[in-house]
C-alpha cells in the first residue's frame, strides 16, 4: 500500500485505485490529487515535441500585421517587447518577456529535456532538477492570456486600419490547446517514478 | 494519527514532487526544517510555507498600494492623425462595449476590473481567517483559493494588449501608441497578486480544525 498526500490541505490517504484516465480528488478538501495516465510519457512526449516545433514558428513569424494608408507594419513576440524598452518600459517589457517568451520556452524544454530520455531509456545528468523546475515556472507561462491579447488589440485596431492575421498566429492557435493537453496529460507521480528507479 | 499540531505528525510531503515521507527525528517545536530535502526530487521540504501569513499580506499591501495609481493613471496613450487620446483600464473596456465586442468586453472586464479587486478581497478574507483560526467552512475557503490561483494570470490581458499596440502602430503623425506609466503599476498589481496567492499556503487553512481535533482527542 502506498499513501499519497492532499498537498493543498495536507490530508493523508491510502492512494486510490484510479482506472486509466481517471482522477483522483481528496476526500477532505476536494482538491485533485492526481490523474492517471499509464501512457503518460509517450503521449506528453509526442506533444511536448510539437509543441516545440508551433512555439519555434510562433516566434519567429509575425503575429499580425497592420496596413494603413499604404504603410504596413507587423510585429514578432520579441519586437513587442523590444518596443516597450524603446519607451522606457523596463519592467513591463521585462514581464511579457518573461511571461509570453521564457516561461514557455522553459517549460517546453526542461518537459523535453526529461521527457526525451525517460521515453527512450537513458538517462541525463540533473533530470530532476529539471522536472522540478517545470513545476515553476507553469503559474508564469501565460500564452493563453498572450492569445486573448491579441484578439483584443486586433479588435481595437480594426476600424483605424486593416489588420492581417500572420502565421504566428496559427501557430499560437495550435500551440495553446496542445500545451493544455501536455499538462493535462501529464502523470507527473509516473514519470518521477521513472526518474527514481533509474537514478 | 493526525492529530494536534503540524509539528506532530508522522509524515511530511514535499510540495514539489508530492512525496509522503515518514518525518526523520525531527527537533520538536520547529515548523521549518534546514536542511530537510526530499528523498526523490531533492527539493527543500517544509512542513508549511515559511511564513506565509506574513508574506502573502505583505504581497497584498504593495498590491493595494499600486492599485490606485494603475487605474487612475492611463495606460497608453493613441495618436491618430494628429489627436491624442490617453486610456486608462476602465476607459479601455467602456470602448470595447461600445464597440459591439460583447463576449471579448466581458472577458477583458472580468480579467482587469474584476478579477484583481477579487483576489485582494478573497486572499485577504483566507489570511484574517487563518489568522483568527476560524473553522467556518473550510472546504469553501478551499475551493476560493483554488479559484484564486486558477484566474489571477488573466489579468495579464491588458498588459499584452499594451505591447501589441505599441509594437504595432509607430507610424509617425499618422497614428502611433505610446505606453503611460499607468501599465507599469498594473503589471505591478498583476505581479504582487500572483506572489500573494503562491505564499499563501492553503494547508493552514485545515490546521485550526486539526487543533480543535487533536485537543478533543487528548480529553477522551
Amino acid at each position: 500500500m502506498r499513501i499519497v498526500g492532499c498537498h493543498e490541505c495536507d490530508a493523508v490517504m491510502e492512494e486510490p485505485f484510479v482506472p486509466d484516465g481517471g482522477a483522483a480528488y481528496c476526500i477532505r478538501c476536494g482538491a485533485l490529487l492526481f490523474r492517471r495516465h499509464s501512457r503518460t510519457v509517450e503521449v506528453c512526449f509526442a506533444l511536448v515535441v510539437a509543441a516545440a516545433i508551433l512555439y519555434t514558428v510562433a516566434n519567429v513569424y509575425p503575429f499580425l500585421a497592420f496596413q494603413m494608408q499604404g504603410q504596413q507594419t507587423h510585429t514578432t513576440l520579441l519586437e513587442g517587447v523590444d518596443a516597450l524598452m524603446d519607451q522606457g518600459e523596463n519592467a513591463v517589457a521585462a514581464l511579457v518577456f518573461l511571461t509570453a517568451i521564457a516561461s514557455p520556452a522553459c517549460e517546453i524544454g526542461l518537459l523535453l529535456y526529461v521527457l526525451g530520455p525517460v521515453f527512450f531509456g537513458f538517462r541525463l545528468p540533473g533530470m530532476a532538477v529539471a522536472f522540478r523546475f517545470v513545476e515553476q515556472f507553469r503559474p508564469w507561462s501565460m500564452l493563453e492570456v498572450f492569445l486573448i491579447g491579441i484578439l483584443v488589440a486586433g479588435v481595437k485596431l480594426a476600424d483605424l486600419a486593416d489588420i492581417v492575421p500572420g502565421t504566428a498566429l496559427y501557430a499560437f492557435g495550435l500551440l495553446i490547446p496542445i500545451l493544455a493537453a501536455a499538462s493535462n496529460f501529464l502523470d507527473a507521480e509516473i514519470v518521477w517514478r521513472r526518474i527514481a528507479e533509474e537514478a | 494519527m493526525a492529530h494536534g499540531s503540524p509539528i506532530d505528525w508522522p509524515h511530511v510531503q514535499c510540495s514539489v514532487c508530492r512525496l509522503v515521507m515518514r518525518v526523520p527525528a525531527l527537533r520538536r517545536g520547529t515548523v521549518r526544517q534546514p536542511n530537510f530535502c526530499c528523498a526523490r526530487c531533492g527539493a527543500t521540504v517544509h512542513r508549511r510555507k515559511p511564513d506565509s501569513l506574513a508574506r502573502t499580506t505583505a504581497f497584498l499591501l504593495a498590491a493595494v498600494f499600486c492599485y490606485f495609481p494603475a487605474n487612475l493613471y492611463p495606460i497608453m496613450q493613441a495618436t491618430s492623425l494628429g489627436r491624442a487620446q490617453e486610456d486608462t483600464i476602465v476607459t479601455g473596456v467602456v470602448y470595447l462595449f461600445e464597440s459591439g465586442m460583447w463576449p471579448l468586453a466581458a472577458i477583458v472586464f472580468v480579467a482587469s476590473v474584476v478579477v484583481p479587486v477579487a483576489k485582494i478581497v478573497s486572499l485577504a478574507g483566507l489570511v484574517l481567517s487563518v489568522r483568527w483560526k476560524s473553522r467556518w467552512r473550510p472546504r469553501d475557503r478551499a475551493a476560493t483559493y483554488r479559484i484564486v490561483e486558477l484566474i489571477g494570470r488573466w489579468s495579464m490581458v491588458d498588459v499584452y494588449v499594451v505591447t501589441i499596440l505599441v509594437a504595432l502602430v509607430h507610424m509617425g503623425t499618422l497614428a502611433n501608441v505610446e505606453v503611460r506609466f499607468g501599465a507599469a503599476f498594473f503589471a505591478a498589481v498583476v505581479v504582487l497578486t500572483i506572489l500573494a496567492a503562491e505564499s499563501f499556503d492553503p494547508r493552514l487553512i485545515w490546521d485550526a480544525l486539526e487543533e480543535r481535533d487533536g485537543r478533543e482527542a487528548r480529553a477522551r
